[in-house]
């Protein structure tokens, strides 16, 4: 499965993770703190000049990772507009764009086991509630390797559909679809009993 | 156990099927995708703790960078956006879901529906609306009216997820751990 960390090496890849969530908790701690529409610009022209250091690759990959946010850029600029609170809308707009663009190059410079270390490490009390780190890792891989797994198999049914009829199957292949998940997490769970258990 | 954590991992993984599933485009342009059944789903069929813990599973492969959310968003980028209150209500929907599942006595399909409407449509728009309030600076009635635009999507999949847990509680009842 591809994930959304950045093949292309910049140094900030090279910088420990807790690093950089320190940095992005303060960075955006610090944006909900400021209210003033010209220092929010210098921040999103920085949050801007980080990833376009790394290339036109990798400022392309960030760029796409903010089309989500273009539905409500547009809606706060047409409120604002109609409002004429110009000032008001501006800085909206640029401290959401500030505080997501640099949480999103955290992620694109971050392998994703070294994010996963840090969630088994940030996990680490809920062992006392029955939750040991291992039982987590385990719970993820799990997830990580089903995903396709379900995948297939609701391809097969939907091909199996399209065999027998020439309407579009729609929803009625999720429930078979559904079961037959259930039925291959049943195996596993066989499967991991039979090899000592999860805990 | 083991089934257990299988179930809930299977469960994280259906939420993550079903944001890909290609969305279908509402009348007004409003893009509905069935991640939201997954989250209601892992209420009705797993009950309130372990729907959840999977919903929760779900948001931390999210977080630590797949790109699983409707639409491939992923990554730490998401909880600073103006859509996180949908984001830190869904384990809490999931919750009232299975609640509504686990407390109630009326027939699995109802009672599905119904934890559905509760959980996966009333307090998941209650978390959402406060979040858009919050990161677009508008107040709570204002955010509300950018919401409105996903309630017949979310009715319609309220109704799908309780004829779901009712043909599963038929067909697969011990899969139905909220009723097991």
């Amino acid at each position: 499965m591809l994930t959304l960390t950045s093949p292309v090496e910049t140094p900030l890849h090279r910088v420990a993770v807790g690093a950089k969530l320190a940095v992005l908790g303060l960075w955006t701690a610090g944006l909900f703190w400021i209210d003033d529409p010209r220092l929010l610009g210098a921040a999103l022209l920085m949050s801007f000049a980080l990833p376009a250091l790394g290339g036109r690759i990798f400022m392309a990959h960030a760029l796409r990772m903010l089309r989500p946010l273009l539905p409500f850029v547009i809606i706060v600029a047409l409120w604002h507009l109609w409002t004429g609170d110009y000032r008001g809308g501006g800085v909206i707009i640029l401290r959401m764009l500030a505080a997501v663009s640099a949480a999103n190059l955290v992620t694109m410079t971050t392998a994703l086991a070294d994010m996963m270390a840090v969630v088994e490490r940030l996990a680490r009390p809920l062992a006392r509630f029955g939750l040991p780190p291992r039982t987590l890792a385990l719970a993820m891989g799990l997830v990580i390797r089903f995903i396709p797994v379900m995948l297939d198999r609701h391809r097969q049914i939907t091909d199996a559909w399209a065999a027998r009829s020439a309407k579009r199957p729609g929803w009625r292949v999720l429930l078979p679809s559904v079961l037959a998940a259930l039925d291959d997490a049943d195996h596993v769970a066989e499967a991991l009993r039979a090899r000592g258990g999860s805990a | 156990m083991e089934r257990n954590l299988t179930h809930i991992a299977l469960f994280a993984a259906l939420i993550a099927v079903l944001g890909l599933v290609p969305k279908i485009d509402l009348a007004a342009g409003v893009p509905i995708t069935a991640q939201s059944l997954g989250i209601m789903l892992c209420g009705t069929v797993l009950g309130a703790k372990r729907g959840a813990l999977a919903v929760l599973l779900f948001l931390a492969l999210v977080a630590v960078g797949l790109p699983l959310l409707a639409g491939g968003r992923g990554g730490i980028g998401v909880f600073a956006g103006p859509s996180v209150g949908f984001l830190v209500g869904f384990p809490v929907a999931a919750f009232v879901a299975g609640w509504v599942m686990e407390r109630t006595t009326l027939r699995v399909g109802y009672a599905a529906t119904a934890g559905s409407v509760l959980g996966g449509i009333a307090v998941l728009y209650l978390f959402g609306i406060v979040g858009l309030s919050i990161m677009l600076g508008k107040t709570l009635t204002e955010a509300a009216h950018i919401s409105v635009a996903f309630l017949p999507g979310d009715t319609i999949k309220a109704v799908l997820a309780g004829a779901i847990t009712q043909t599963l509680a038929q067909l697969r009842p011990n899969s139905v751990l909220s009723r097991a």
